[in-house]
């Protein structure tokens, strides 16, 4: 067991246990002819194939007394539509669904693929995936506001609240403009990506850290260490799930909270 | 002689500090979103919302943290 598991990841070296970090990240490339097609962009494209087949299965059929299928498809549509789109974006949500929609499916497969045994590394643990999702969101909501407001209505929209004194300008106008241009794409990547690179993380610490005190030690009291360690890993993966399924829903809320605030009229 | 000797990483102190803000701040948005459900429970729906907006906000500054800590790491 311990020889299939260092092909995936470092186990030991020379000098000892090597601790999981940075590195453990590197996966090589999956062919080495195609140096970018590594196991994170074949995760990204199988989610893909699963999240378009669940939705095209599920919009195929549309029974008025729905079957158990079509109850999961509409519970799961009607959860984002309502809960998500219709309670942040407002009257005119509807436009914007399908972007919500996608969005989600897409980080809630690709973070679950962190605990689904047969990939076990989510996605956005590696940076640029949630780099790419962040500039498509950047560039969607300063579009939708750019379309409403003009361009340079939206900077005003977007840097000066409504009721603030003149005289507090040259505080509020800088302080609004990072804030809402600068650091929200910064803050969406790095909040998905580092929830995913530390829980990643912390699941390698202790399944490796546990697998290496269980069987490359002599003393008893390591081997028991390793035992506790092995069986509260699962604790770890259960901690996991939930944070996936939070992460994936707080992405799509500030995506959704994002559009709405650019596309606000004005009180 | 030295007495004691500790290696390693500046950044890990650093990000045990910088996650004592975040943590602070989220133990109270959820003790109110307790307080407020305990006064008026049928607004619980609403508040948790709202709750889950403020959480990714505070945590934001923790995660940075984390970010910050590798990126300082050899330092």
């Amino acid at each position: 067991m311990s020889g299939f598991l260092s092909g995936l990841v470092p186990l030991e070296t020379a000098d000892g246990f090597e601790a999981p970090g940075v590195h453990s990240f590197d996966v090589p490339p999956l062919f080495e002819s195609v140096p970018w097609f590594d196991k994170y962009m074949l995760q990204a494209i199988i989610s893909v194939i699963l999240i378009l087949g669940f939705w095209l299965i599920m919009a195929r059929k549309n029974a008025l007394v729905p079957s158990k299928g079509q109850y999961l498809g509409e519970t799961a549509y009607f959860f984002i539509r309502n809960t998500i789109a219709r309670d942040m974006i407002g009257h005119d949500f509807r436009r914007y669904l399908p972007l919500l929609i996608a969005l989600f499916s897409f980080v809630l497969i690709n973070n679950i693929f962190g605990v689904f045994p047969l990939s076990l590394l989510p996605t956005p643990s590696h940076v640029g995936w949630p780099y790419g999702l962040a500039i498509l969101v950047w560039v969607i909501y300063n579009g939708v506001g750019i379309a409403k407001h003009g361009p340079f209505g939206y900077l005003k929209h977007t840097t000066l609240p409504s009721g603030v004194p003149a005289f507090m300008w040259p505080l509020i106008i800088p302080l609004e403009f990072v804030s809402n241009i600068i650091v929200r794409p910064i803050t969406l990547s790095l909040r998905l990506f580092a929830n995913m690179f530390a829980g990643h993380l912390l699941v390698l610490v202790f399944v490796l850290g546990g697998e290496y005190l269980l069987l490359h030690s002599e003393s008893i009291i390591n081997k028991t260490a390793g035992v506790v360690a092995l069986i509260f890993s699962m604790a770890i993966f259960g901690l996991e799930i939930f944070v996936q399924s939070l992460q994936a829903f707080i992405f799509t809320v500030l995506t959704a909270q994002y559009i709405s605030s650019a596309a606000a009229e004005e009180h | 002689m030295t007495p004691m000797e500790i290696v390693g990483s500046l950044g890990i102190v650093g990000y045990g500090l910088g996650a004592i803000g975040p943590g602070i701040g989220v133990g109270l948005i959820f003790a109110s979103v307790i307080q407020g459900t305990a006064r008026q429970p049928e607004a619980r729906g609403a508040m948790m919302g709202t709750a889950w907006i403020g959480f990714a906000v505070t945590e934001a500054l923790a995660i940075i943290g984390i970010a910050l800590a590798f990126v300082f790491g050899g330092l």
